[in-house]
């Protein structure tokens, strides 16, 4: 009898799948004339042909499906993986990238020929500025590390034109580690200061640590532990005072959305992801997108070109007059763009105010109905995510936070965010968005106090979840100590 | 969680063994089990020196990567070149083979700051 499950084990890749002869498609022998490649292309001619896998179209999709069927996404269960945002990405979004008006241009083509891509991005663009409080934007960076460290440039740009380029960024211990990691590749000192016990910024030791030589302070807001910092336009006055930037990592604007703008509590800078707030896919579903909303003051730095529209009302490129220069090809990444706007769109002023609304209520549900089985971190009202500790779960039973995720995904949950952020012991962090049904949220909280009844009655079990997925718990420090790359065939494997 | 009684310690849960006019130091057993596995241990070289508080090196888990402070003033007399190719000797034997580096140290009344089993261990409680 054939086994449950039994496409969802790992199979051999499609280039061990390769029977020499088998193919999808019969091309036609050319008939063209003086069609030889090496007159044409010279010494770029391919000599051999490309190490292709050669299956049959049938051998392609049962390879992929499969592959599909060992995946786990949003579109497959609850994905609370906190400061991600794994929100549903709406089929409208899909459908909107895919018009061929849009899916069959070429980023080289006379603007002329564009225009209406180029008036979707400068809506969007309007838009972004409207939403963050702030006049510019560049739509061009690819993540929202890409847009942290366009920021740092343009920050770098403004100061050294101001006569001094400075040397350190200050940072509190909550960060996101892309935010010290951009600092470093923008060739600035990291500072970092420690937050409050309530997980909010110590405004004493922001103060102690601002000088004449601090370019920037980087913040989260609301913070990685959800919580919005209430001296928020007091932090960023200290921040002016000493001539430096305040920036804002936007990766947690899901919670404010529509409700207060960043440029209004007075930040300079802050990059959006298009793939967390604005439903576009996110990480192995599509590329990217952070463009980063700037002050009036820092536009003329700009990464270009932009969309801009002219005095006859047609959209053209333009580089702003100071841009430090292009940080991505062409505008940045096209598709992902339709996909926003066709959300913002699609919901209006009122409705993204409505999904800020509606992921603080989900995150404050799931908060409440879970602190009967864990610690909350920071307990209060928060915004779209919370912070469980799992220490007291690890004392009493040796049941780890890594042990609690593993054994999530038997029951059919993507874990939270585990091990962040640092200031807490055993951290779980949950955003569970406003996009997860009620019934969701009730079953997570029952899983989880499930997994805390079997940490007491069978601790072994959690010790070697997962059970029932594809492939069962890995060994990551092996995996990163004796890292297995070989090279086959010219094909990584 | 092992403390042994002998040694000293810091805050950032570092020991340091004082012998005459050298210290050895390395992370805690409390330090390697909230790390986790440590796959990459990044050492100073012999002959640099550090003030008390700053950072000589780093020990990166899969969880995180952590800055390693050090807890006297000085300079490197020896390092554990073992944790370059085999990291998990500190997971194993924090307090032994899994030693960090030597060093011959400036200001011996530096020690007085230093934790003693008892205090540390309240510490991590």
């Amino acid at each position: 009898m054939p086994e449950p499950f039994q496409n969802r084990g790992p199979r051999p890749t499609i280039y061990e799948s390769s029977r020499p002869g088998a193919t999808c498609v019969c091309a036609p022998v050319a008939d063209t004339r003086d069609a030889s490649s090496d007159a044409f292309f010279g010494d770029y001619a391919r000599q051999a042909a490309p190490a292709l896998p050669q299956v049959s179209e049938v051998e392609i999709m049962r390879h992929y499906a499969h592959l599909a069927s060992m995946n786990f996404g949003v579109d497959t269960g609850s994905y609370p993986l906190g400061s991600c945002t794994m929100k549903y990405n709406p089929r409208l979004n899909e459908w909107a990238a895919r018009l061929p008006g849009f899916a069959q241009l070429h980023p080289s083509q006379p603007d002329e020929t564009v225009q209406g891509a180029l008036q979707l991005m400068y809506e969007l663009q309007q838009d972004l500025c409207e939403i963050s409080g702030l006049p510019g934007v560049t739509l061009q960076p690819a993540a929202g590390a890409h847009g942290e460290y366009c920021a740092l440039m343009i920050f770098r740009a403004a100061h050294t034109a101001a006569g001094n380029p400075r040397k350190k960024v200050i940072i509190p211990d909550t960060a996101h580690g892309t935010n010290p990691a951009s600092v470093a590749m923008a060739g600035y000192e990291v500072v970092t200061i420690p937050s409050t016990t309530d997980g909010l910024v110590d405004l004493e030791a922001l103060r102690a640590a601002l000088d004449h030589d601090t370019a920037a302070f980087m913040l989260t807001n609301p913070n990685t532990v959800g919580i919005f910092d209430p001296q928020i336009t007091e932090i960023t006055r200290a921040v002016h005072e000493v001539g430096a930037f305040a920036y804002c990592d936007g990766a947690n604007l899901n919670a404010i959305l529509g409700i207060t703008r960043p440029g209004d509590q007075g930040f300079d800078a802050l990059h959006i992801n298009l793939h967390k707030t604005f439903s576009t896919p996110h990480g192995g579903g599509g590329p990217g997108a952070g463009p980063l909303c700037v002050s009036a003051e820092l536009c003329p730095y700009l990464p270009g070109p932009v969309a801009v529209r002219t005095e006859t009302g047609a959209y053209a490129r333009k580089n702003p007059d100071k841009s430090i220069g292009r940080v991505r090809s062409y505008m940045g990444n096209f598709a992902i763009f339709v996909r926003a706007y066709a959300y913002i769109k699609m919901l209006g002023a009122e409705g993204l105010r409505g999904v800020a609304e509606q992921a603080v209520l989900s995150a404050n549900y799931l908060r409440v109905i879970v602190q009967d089985t864990f610690t909350v971190a920071y307990n209060r009202t928060c915004m779209h995510e919370f912070v469980l500790s799992g220490a007291n779960l690890k004392a009493e039973t040796g049941v780890s936070t890594l042990d609690v995720a593993k054994r999530l995904l038997d029951y059919g949950f993507h874990p939270p965010t585990i091990y962040f952020p640092l200031i807490v012991s055993e951290a779980m962090m949950l955003e569970p968005t406003e996009t997860e049904p009620l019934a969701a949220l009730d079953a997570l909280a029952e899983a989880l106090r499930a997994i805390a009844a079997e940490a007491k009655s069978d601790p072994e079990l959690l010790h070697s979840a997962p059970h029932t997925t594809p492939v069962r718990r890995l060994d990551e420090a092996g995996a990163a100590r004796n890292p297995n790359l070989r090279v086959v065939q010219g094909f990584c494997s | 969680m092992a403390i042994p009684a002998e040694l000293n310690y810091t805050e950032d849960h570092e020991w340091v063994k004082i012998e005459s006019e050298t210290a050895m130091i390395g992370i805690t057993d409390y330090a390697q089990d909230q790390l986790g596995g440590l796959v990459f241990v990044n050492l100073p070289a012999v002959g640099d020196t550090f003030a008390v508080g700053a950072v000589f090196g780093e020990v990166e888990s899969v969880k995180s990567v952590s800055e390693l402070l050090a807890p006297l003033s000085g300079k490197v007399i020896e390092v554990n070149a073992e944790l370059e190719s085999a990291p998990e000797t500190i997971n194993n034997d924090p307090y032994g083979a899994g030693w960090i580096i030597k060093m011959s140290v400036s200001d011996p009344s530096q020690t007085g700051a230093l934790l003693d089993a008892t205090a540390y261990e309240a510490l991590t409680a």
